[in-house]
């Protein structure tokens, strides 16, 4: 594979590789999704609905995603790495989709453990759902990475990246508990696909100004 | 090359480069000299285009991908050997017949028998070894070496007066250091920061 599409796939072979090595991110987030999933079981009154559950799966899933983009671009910060990426890649926006494609499996593959582990605790998980979470995954990771390299270059990077990201990730936990709890779960996930496109054109667009300096 | 009128960098209130006028023909070998904190690396920094001037003019005829950067630190990920790293590097410059060039440059800097080792196993030598081989990969025209004598060895520092001279003429240096007699007789200029 050349050009665009070979570089966005050897740095995103790049970022499974040094997690493959490090193992710091994905542990972290199964070990973090499934105890907020238990401590939710337990804060939930007995008579709770299945519909406030599915509410807390959503908010288990957006911080989550916080320890995978918090750690993003660790690898790059040190010994300056982007410097040299940015130098070397002819479009920047491969730096961007190279590291959403590793963001984006890191969120699978927490959520391969989530998700069970919430039918588990709480109750079973419909088509809807689970079509939920794969397109709010693409936001999260196209919006997230963006920020998160935003934030990179910030003395302030732990406090900063949560107070850019939960706003904009806002209408993805409207999108994700409605489709999720809806009778028509259609529109929601009409509504979540149209972000994704949206915010993706936009994260891709902007990524090479956030890179500049 | 390199055509700079008045260039100015500030950092917040700090002015830390201030009025430079530069010019580099090229195949012109300029050394940078000046204390710690004149912005020998903020000059560098600028010529890179990793950083936008505050002030001034700066006009570099090369393209992103014609410039070699060497910068304090190595720029190649810690955990990914130095052939991982070369590889990623070579893919993302389109090094024409890569595997050979980085084979080439690994033997020349001594870090071949290395090759597979994890970049944070390396001494600061090593990576700066490593860091050259990184910077002249590509064979850019414009080569920016920021300090590129600290932490060699004596024979690392042989290699790199070796390559400075086979490079001299050929393409366009600007080489940062705090030892201007060893650049002098390559160096066709000089620029002194205070």
């Amino acid at each position: 594979m050349n050009g665009y599409l070979g570089d966005v796939a050897a740095l995103a072979r790049t970022s499974l590789l040094l997690e493959l090595r490090s193992r710091d991110t994905v542990p972290a987030m199964v070990l973090f999704v499934v105890s907020a999933l238990v401590v939710f079981r337990f804060s939930l009154p007995a008579d709770a609905s299945d519909l406030a559950a599915l509410g807390l799966l959503w908010i288990a899933i957006v911080f989550t995603a916080i320890l995978a983009l918090t750690r993003a671009f660790v690898a790059e910060r040190e010994g300056r790495v982007l410097d040299g990426l940015v130098l070397a890649t002819g479009d920047r926006s491969a730096i961007w989709l190279g590291k959403v494609a590793g963001v984006l499996a890191f969120l699978v593959l927490a959520e391969l453990v989530a998700l069970p582990a919430f039918a588990l605790f709480f109750a079973p998980i419909g088509w809807e759902t689970v079509a939920a979470v794969a397109l709010a995954n693409v936001g999260i990771a196209a919006v997230g990475t963006l920020l998160a390299a935003m934030a990179a270059a910030s003395r302030a990077r732990e406090l900063l990246l949560p107070l850019l990201f939960l706003p904009l990730v806002i209408p993805i936990v409207v999108g994700g508990v409605g489709a999720s709890v809806e009778p028509d779960p259609g529109r929601y996930l009409a509504f979540l696909g149209l972000y994704d496109l949206i915010f993706a054109i936009l994260a891709w667009a902007s990524f090479d100004y956030v890179v500049a300096e | 090359m390199i055509r700079a009128r008045a260039l100015e960098r500030r950092f917040g209130e700090k002015r830390v480069l201030g009025g430079l006028d530069l010019d580099v023909a090229a195949g012109g070998f300029v050394a940078v000299t000046g204390p710690n904190g004149s912005g020998k690396s903020t000059l560098l920094a600028l010529l890179a285009g990793l950083l936008a001037p505050t002030g001034g003019e700066l006009e570099i005829e090369a393209e992103r991908a014609e410039v070699g950067y060497l910068a304090h630190e190595p720029l190649v990920y810690r955990e990914l050997s130095a052939l991982e790293n070369l590889e990623l590097y070579g893919r993302l410059y389109r090094v024409p017949e890569r595997r050979e060039r980085i084979g080439m440059l690994l033997e020349r800097y001594g870090l071949w028998d290395v090759r597979h080792e994890r970049v944070s196993a390396y001494s600061r030598g090593m990576a700066q070894r490593l860091a050259l081989c990184r910077t002249l990969l590509h064979g850019p025209r414009l080569v920016l070496l920021d300090e590129p004598y600290s932490a060699l060895d004596a024979d690392g520092a042989r290699l790199l007066d070796a390559e400075l001279a086979a490079l001299a003429g050929e393409r366009t240096l600007v080489v940062s250091t705090h030892d201007p007699e060893r650049l002098r007789p390559l160096a066709t200029g000089e620029v002194a920061l205070t």
